[in-house]
């Protein structure tokens, strides 16, 4: 049934994942700036409000007002378009994931999500998997020779990883029976949460998304030493600003699907009696996550780039598959 | 069938049909694998409105995750965006012209000799194309084939790994001789 309420529903929950999503960037940089410093015995940026709160609206200030540039023999649409590439499939891969139970809000019940399709985790495959478009034509379209093998680089990472990362939400699936990302947290309010009973699958799935979204200590596509900045080598102003907003939501995505799939997603004591406790539980969660991602950030140095595409096709790969038969057959069995 | 929905197919049906003639014609072969790009992420949304989310994710996820970002990658590393203006294959524009004619008489003749007695469309629950359903069909109804799929794959990835397998040196052979 679809009615005028449904649709500003649906409208709403967007709107909210969009804000989450952005402001969810903002703080993100602070807490790796703020949280980096401390590992490195810095203090990091505390000037802009109190405790430096208020940095990511200086620094979107000053990235407003940057004088655009675009190279004089740049294919120019491209150029233009890959940033928005980039963005939109950060955007919208978390439109699949429950928030909490359903709740009644100004007398009407409302589902904690904004779809509970029975695909969700090809949804999540599928948005990943074209989330490199943006990356590939910024390299080609700088007309750069770094950005050029930077968006070369990142390609061939991409899809070297995405198989062991697919292979990995395999683990998961096969446990709760379903693609559904709801069914698969219900799945584990039942038993124990996946992190344990698939702990190979979840090392995959954390070593293979750092990799999927190009961050330390697999970046080799940005690495600033040898190819100055990578793809985005010759962006400034708004357009590098929307490449930087997609990384960060690429971190807060991959944190959120981590904890949806691994840990539980919005599970937690009392939640069954108190469903505002959902959300709540995730966020924290996800700020965890988000921690370790930033912490593995500063310790790990970055590897070398032929070892980086052994590990992906040598290890990691052969390692996911083989869970995904030892899981197959060990719930083929118990059951 | 509702005002609105032939709208949304009319639209839909342009834009797969504008993006492969902009495949075809455009001499840059970067826009003309987004422009492919493109034409499979409309056909997915068909298979949306049709009722069948898996297949639409599929095709993305295969098509344009997998196989057009490889193409991208081939084009940008042998820097081959601009395609040459002659014909690489001599007369291959007549062929095309013939073998387009016989498209068309085939589509046609289908029109006017096909089946005309049409009974009423079977209904189709929410639950045919859901992954589950398609996961059972496919290893029951439909197994040989799908196995004799898996086999090609797996020989033609073998294949593939035995052609860029660098030839043994011939140093380690004089070793071996000398012992």
């Amino acid at each position: 049934m679809i009615d005028a309420a449904l649709i500003w529903e649906w409208i709403i929950k967007s709107l909210v994942l969009i804000l989450f999503l952005t402001v969810g960037f903002m703080y993100v940089t602070v807490y790796e700036r703020r949280f980096l410093a401390r590992i490195q015995s810095r203090i990091g940026p505390n000037r802009a409000g109190p405790f430096g709160l208020l940095q990511p609206a200086a620094d979107g200030l000053k990235l407003i007002f940057k004088e655009e540039l675009i190279p004089t023999n740049a294919d120019k649409f491209i150029f233009v378009l890959a940033p928005i590439i980039t963005v939109i499939p950060a955007l919208i891969v978390l439109a699949v994931i429950p928030w909490g139970e359903a709740m009644v809000i100004f007398g009407r019940q409302v589902n904690l999500f904004i779809s509970d399709v029975n695909v969700a985790v090809v949804y999540i495959m599928a948005v990943t998997s074209i989330s490199v478009y943006g990356i590939t034509l910024a390299g080609w379209s700088s007309n750069n020779k770094y950005a050029l093998l930077g968006g070369l680089r990142a390609t061939a990472q991409m899809i070297s990883y995405e198989l062991a990362l697919g292979l990995a939400f395999m683990g998961p699936v096969v446990l709760a029976g379903s693609l559904s990302m709801l069914d698969i947290v219900r799945a584990q309010q039942g038993s124990l949460w996946y992190v344990v009973l698939q702990p190979a699958a979840f090392l995959i799935y954390f070593f293979a998304s750092i990799a999927e979204i190009n961050r330390a200590p697999f970046d080799m596509p940005e690495a600033e030493q040898e190819l100055t900045a990578g793809y985005h080598a010759e962006y400034s102003g708004m357009k590098f600003a929307l490449f930087f907003m997609a990384e960060y939501i690429k971190m807060v995505a991959i944190s959120v699907i981590g904890a949806t799939l691994f840990f539980g997603g919005f599970d937690g004591p009392f939640v069954d009696q108190i469903p505002w406790l959902g959300p709540i539980y995730l966020l924290a969660k996800v700020v965890i996550y988000l921690g370790v991602l930033i912490w593995v950030r500063a310790t790990w140095p970055r590897i070398r780039y032929d070892r980086l595409m052994q590990l992906g096709w040598k290890i990691m790969f052969p390692l996911a598959l083989l869970n995904v038969i030892i899981t197959a057959v060990v719930v083929v069995l118990v059951s | 069938m509702p005002v609105i929905g032939t709208i949304f197919y009319t639209f839909l049906a342009i834009v797969a049909v504008g993006s492969a003639l902009g495949m075809l014609i455009n001499r840059n072969a970067i826009y003309s694998a987004l422009f492919l790009v493109l034409n499979f992420a409309t056909v997915a949304v068909l298979y949306l409105s049709l009722g069948a989310p898996f297949i639409a994710l599929s095709q993305i996820t295969v098509y344009a995750g997998a196989i057009m970002v490889l193409f991208l990658f081939v084009i940008t590393l042998l820097g081959a965006e601009k395609l040459p203006g002659y014909e690489p294959i001599k007369g291959h524009r007549l062929v095309a012209i013939v073998l387009a004619f016989v498209f068309i008489a085939e589509l046609v003749l289908f029109f006017f000799f096909r089946n005309q007695v049409t009974g009423p469309i079977p209904l189709i629950g929410p639950e045919f194309a859901s992954p589950k359903n398609i996961g059972v069909l496919m290893f029951t109804e439909y197994l040989l084939p799908f196995e004799v799929v898996a086999f090609i794959l797996l020989s033609a990835t073998v294949g593939a790994i035995m052609l860029t397998k660098p030839e043994r040196k011939v140093t380690t052979k004089l070793s071996q001789q000398q012992d």
